[in-house]
């Protein structure tokens, strides 16, 4: 039976385990439905930029203007040089439909996890690295050791070490916020109301590019941390973001 | 995970609290127009909640004006369905027969030749056209305010949106009352300093800068009022989301 496996044998982590969740419920919560978005935005962006593979900095850009580069791959539209001697099917229609819900419920999601971070602490105990923890001694011995792939210790599986810290702070204030922002000032009505939005980020081609990149950035970023959870111990960990039971023991290989 | 009582309890209130709040919320954007014809379905939550923010936001703000400097070098035209013998022959008059009909709930349906628009007060501005597509353009757009032209016509009070149709029979869109009356919103005749050329949707094209280019209908030649866009197409407000497209392009 999977629980005799997994089972605590010390009584002080049965009790810790039983105090408190690995998780709280509304990280679970907000982390699924911040996942389900962001799948469907990949897949709905990915659909969207198919029909213009090509990127431009400033106000404008088009076909007859030079981009900044192109991606090699076909496009959906056939005004589009790409060189292919074919064109994609057009499925614009439900991918922009489809992003932009997606997009709503992603920063509904993100207000409801700030506030609840804010008020409950969560932020502040999860996520803000101790002071000691960002001396370059400690930074380097850290990263020397995800460098040399030797796992974590048993005291990581109840709470986040700095680079966890560091790059769920920055992905949540940082690369969230300029998602959000590029992707908003690419509408030509919040243009029209906050024109310095769009301005500041050199011009609504711009702000496609930089959308574009962030994206990456935030792609790459799942790929890693979907890659560490599963060095960590991919049940454990999956478990713990579902139930919010505390991951105490290693998993069974 | 054990739930207490008093857990319960306030879970009960929360999801009620919810419900009813969100059900306050639907009838008053119903009440105040916020929702878009397109607003039912599977996309309709994201679609309302993106139409209903930017007309709170963006009712009366301004699209951006540019620098000539900015004007693109040279601008890029969408393809277009092939023009039919009706465009061919209004072409070959020089566009002198071509009407723009206005009808529905205005207090006097009119007709106007391209030259009757072009005696009227106009605006030239120049603006960004972004496709939905993902590249855009700068022009300059000379015309005449669509609200110049309603104001002629005098739309009835119950008045909420304006169709807008192109020769081009399965091209046809419609807009609510805040871009129809948008000082930017032109029935545009001109671009760059000359006419608007064939391919950019000449001889009359509706300029909707707050909004995607597919907004921006070229050959328009009838207008018509409304109080609902029920009656009209499949009832989802214009020809965009019957192709699977929204109707409000603001995004």
């Amino acid at each position: 039976m999977a629980d005799s496996v997994w089972a605590p044998t010390s009584g002080s982590v049965v009790a810790a385990a039983t105090a408190t969740s690995r998780h709280s419920a509304v990280v679970r919560l907000t982390h699924w439905i911040t996942t389900l978005c962001f799948l469907a935005l990949l897949v709905s962006g990915v659909e969207i930029l198919i029909s213009h593979p090509r990127f431009y900095w400033g106000e404008a850009g088009n076909v007859l203007t030079a981009p900044l580069f192109k991606l090699p791959i076909p496009a959906s539209r056939a005004t589009v040089p790409t060189g292919y001697g074919y064109v994609l099917p057009d499925q614009n229609g439900w991918s922009r439909y489809l992003h932009f819900q997606a997009a709503w419920l992603a920063v509904l999601t993100g207000l409801l996890y700030l506030v609840f971070g804010l008020l409950s602490g969560h932020f502040r105990q999860n996520l803000f690295p101790a002071r000691a923890d960002l001396s370059w001694r400690a930074l380097s011995t850290i990263i020397a050791r995800h460098l040399s792939f030797r796992s974590a210790s048993e005291a990581e599986a109840g709470s986040y070490n700095v680079l966890q810290r560091l790059t769920y702070l920055f992905v949540i204030f940082v690369l969230f916020p300029l998602v959000i922002w590029t992707g908003l000032a690419m509408s030509p009505a919040i243009a029209s109301a906050f024109p310095a939005a769009v301005t500041v980020l050199g011009g609504q081609q711009s702000a496609r590019t930089i959308h574009f990149f962030v994206s990456i950035f935030l792609l790459l970023f799942l790929l890693v941390h979907v890659g560490m959870v599963s060095l960590a111990g991919f049940r454990n960990r999956m478990r713990a973001m579902i139930t919010g039971s505390p991951a105490t023991t290693k998993e069974p290989r | 995970m054990k739930l207490s009582r008093r857990k319960l309890i306030t879970t009960g209130l929360a999801v009620t609290a919810g419900a009813s709040g969100l059900a306050v919320a639907a009838k008053l954007a119903r009440r105040y127009g916020l929702i878009p014809p397109d607003g039912g379905g599977l996309y309709g939550p994201g679609e309302t909640l993106t139409y209903a923010a930017q007309r709170l936001l963006t009712r009366h703000s301004l699209a951006r004006e540019f620098a000539t400097s900015q004007i693109s070098k040279p601008p890029f035209a969408n393809a277009v369905d092939p023009l039919g013998e009706e465009f061919k022959r209004l072409q070959k008059g020089g566009f002198t027969d071509w009407r723009l009909n206005v009808d529905g709930m205005v207090a006097r349906p009119a007709s106007f030749s391209v030259a009757e628009l072009r005696s009227f007060p106009k605006r030239s501005q120049i603006t960004h056209l972004a496709c939905e597509e993902g590249w855009s353009y700068i022009a300059e757009w000379i015309g005449v305010p669509l609200s110049h032209v309603l104001g002629l016509v005098g739309t009835l009070p119950q008045a909420r949106y304006v169709i807008y149709r192109s020769i081009q029979s399965d091209w046809w869109e419609s807009i609510d009352m805040a871009d129809a009356l948008h000082p930017q919103t032109l029935v545009a005749y001109g671009m760059n300093g000359g006419e608007v050329p064939v391919g950019f949707g000449g001889p009359l094209r509706l300029r909707v800068p707050r909004q995607l280019g597919y907004k921006s209908v070229k050959y328009i030649t009838r207008l018509t009022v409304t109080d609902s866009l029920k009656p009209f197409g499949k009832g989802l407000g214009s020809a965009s989301p019957e192709a699977g497209y929204a109707w409000y392009a603001g995004i």
